[in-house]
């Protein structure tokens, strides 16, 4: 993978375009040259690398689950169940007999999507939130301001806890409450830059030549956050897996038969001194993926703002 | 400094007020009717009504409000719906050992977490270093539930060197401690590092070192209090991390909390357990982090609070 355009960040179109047009695409678009230098940077990062790669096996095993599965993970097969790992089922398989290695991999497609989709839903309404918040400022900041305080004063996955009790459990619902979760960090972190952003002297310029607030907003000063929204959608991601696989495994998220992650921990708890394996894998399955997301998002900060390094 | 400990508290007041408001309003966006829920399906009518009239659900929604803020602050949480037993006194019950486990959890992982980050910061890019940051890496991406369960079968089931649920001694305590304070301890690790490495870069820790004081010296008296400030930031940003952690350990060690009481309320669908303790949670959340921004502005003489 060397063509720059992949890490994330939206790609350059290879179709000729008029100079004007070209002059306004970037505006909002990161020049092809400062993509190829941050993968330049991103692709000497060892750790980076590698947590690319976990996701990218991750990624295939959700993409291709039905051809990559050897069994189907739903097929019973009462008289093997808790029996080792062994050639015919690699990872063993659970209480019901269900081959694991199935189940991990169909795992692996369920918390992709969701963490996917709740970081979506934390972008889509956190990022505009936090925009429009910083940009104005004045009462309706203030109390935009107090209700993400709210927000964040329940400790983590509990808000998420809090708003499954409310709209009952399942998959939906906890992709719903782990997205929620995410809006009040996107909406702090965005308004933060637009603060910084808006005291600039291009954004002056703009306001000078007469554009709109709505046309500045988006763009002149969104795409300048779109390095930290970058980084930050990385790693929470990871959280939003995490969290989502928590709420499984305290039976507030997806319900049996399902093949998630945490669901299948919480099952599989109770017969840890019969059968290990059916703790491990789906923990490490976890724990690989997070890894994963986590290294990725330490990498590309690294790569977008050597001074970010810690 | 008292000015800013007093807009502190201020400041605070309405993200009580609110938080109060969310978890009040919890049961009333409930789809259904409250009353018929807490009633049960073969209730008749007559008992749905007393008990409407009861909990005040036929007053107005903010009159409704200050009964129910007016009660809270008085300790009276309402009845349980399943043990019909004053949910005030079940929190009692539970809180200290919720309490019990995060200070433990906190402990281990400040202990842990400082210490690995400045062992890794003295030797920058050595193999240690390279270990430790990796440990602590893993640390931070292992969901807590599992690495509670890794260590029940290692230390419990195949070692059998401590019990793997229930309270009681100390033994009963090691592996839910342990358990909750890893991941923060992993937090607590990579701050310190970097926190330390910039120390050590600074011209004060030059001039220590030129005119000749021994290493120890330098990392110990010059470098590592200094080192520590952003470290306590974490600390307290971390509170949130262990609290939601606790519920899950809990879960795991069946350690008679406050979370476990949340999770067996939300599955047994026992509404005033499930506000009370996300209640006191929120609450306790929101004290830790005001007496930690307090504390902040008294260790750090550097910052003047306007």
């Amino acid at each position: 993978m060397t063509e720059p355009g992949k890490i994330g960040l939206p790609g350059d179109s290879a179709a000729p375009v008029p100079a004007q047009a070209a002059l306004r695409w970037s505006a909002v678009r990161p020049s092809r040259s400062r993509l190829r230098m941050v993968w330049g940077q991103f692709r000497r990062n060892r750790a980076g690398l590698a947590g690319l790669a976990i996701l990218a096996l991750f990624l295939c095993a959700g993409l291709f689950a039905t051809v990559l599965a050897p069994y189907d993970p739903y097929e019973i097969e009462l008289e093997s169940g808790l029996k080792g790992p062994s050639p015919g089922h690699l990872l063993g398989q659970d209480e019901l007999g269900r081959d694991l290695l199935s189940r991990v991999i169909y795992g692996a497609r369920l918390s992709l999507v969701i963490g996917v989709i709740a970081v979506s839903i934390g972008v889509g309404v956190g990022v505009p939130i936090g925009a429009i918040s910083g940009y104005f400022g004045g009462l309706p900041d203030l109390l935009v301001q107090r209700l993400i305080d709210i927000m964040l004063a329940f400790p983590g996955v509990l808000l998420a806890i809090v708003l499954v009790a409310i709209m009952g459990v399942g998959l939906v619902q906890v992709m719903v409450a782990v997205g929620i979760v995410s809006i009040p960090v996107y909406a702090r972190l965005v308004r933060g830059q637009v603060l910084s952003l808006r005291a600039q002297e291009f954004v002056d310029a703009a306001r000078a030549v007469g554009a709109t607030s709505v046309r500045i907003i988006w763009r002149h000063v969104l795409p300048n956050t779109l390095a930290v929204i970058i980084v930050q959608s990385t790693l929470q991601i990871a959280s939003a897996i995490l969290s989502a696989a928590a709420l499984g495994f305290l039976g507030l998220g997806a319900q049996p038969p399902a093949a998630e992650w945490g669901s299948m921990l919480s099952n599989a708890r109770q017969y840890i001194r019969l059968a290990p394996h059916s703790v491990m894998f789906p923990g490490l399955a976890i724990m690989l993926t997070v890894l994963g997301f986590n290294l990725l998002g330490d990498a590309i900060r690294d790569a977008l703002d050597p001074r970010m390094r810690i | 400094m008292w000015a800013y400990i007093t807009k502190r508290l201020l400041l605070s007041v309405p993200v009580i007020l609110g938080v109060a408001f969310m978890v009040f309003a919890m049961v009333r966006v409930l789809p259904g009717d409250p009353a018929r829920i807490i009633a049960g399906e073969a209730a008749t009518q007559e008992i749905v009504e007393g008990i409407r009239k009861d909990m005040g659900l036929d007053q107005p929604l903010l009159r409704q409000f200050a009964t129910f803020a007016m009660s809270v602050l008085r300790g009276d949480f309402g009845r349980s719906v399943r043990s019909k037993a004053p949910v005030g006194g079940e929190i009692a019950a539970r809180l200290p050992n919720t309490i019990r486990l995060a200070t433990a959890g906190l402990g281990i992982a400040v202990l842990v977490g400082v210490s690995a980050g400045v062992i890794s910061a003295i030797r920058p890019y050595s193999l240690i270093d390279t270990a430790v940051m990796l440990v602590a890496l893993a640390g931070l991406s292992m969901p807590v539930f599992w690495s509670g369960l890794m260590l029940i079968l290692v230390f419990a089931v195949w070692l059998k060197w401590l019990p793997a649920v229930g309270t009681g001694g100390i033994e009963h305590l090691v592996l839910p401690a342990v358990t909750l304070g890893m991941s923060t301890a992993a937090i607590i690790a990579r701050m310190s590092r970097s926190s330390m490495l910039e120390v050590l870069r600074s011209d004060y820790i030059r001039t220590a070192r030129a005119k000749g004081l021994a290493e120890a010296a330098v990392v110990n008296r010059h470098a590592f209090r200094n080192a520590l400030i952003p470290v306590i930031t974490v600390v307290g940003l971390q509170m949130g991390t262990l609290l939601s952690g606790a519920v899950l350990t809990e879960t795991v060690f069946a350690w008679p909390g406050i979370g476990r009481l949340l999770v067996e309320g939300i599955l047994a669908r026992d509404y005033p357990i499930v506000q009370a303790s996300v209640l006191v949670v929120a609450m306790a959340f929101v004290m830790v982090n005001l007496t930690v921004d307090v504390l902040y502005a008294v260790v750090d003489p550097r910052i003047h609070y306007d």
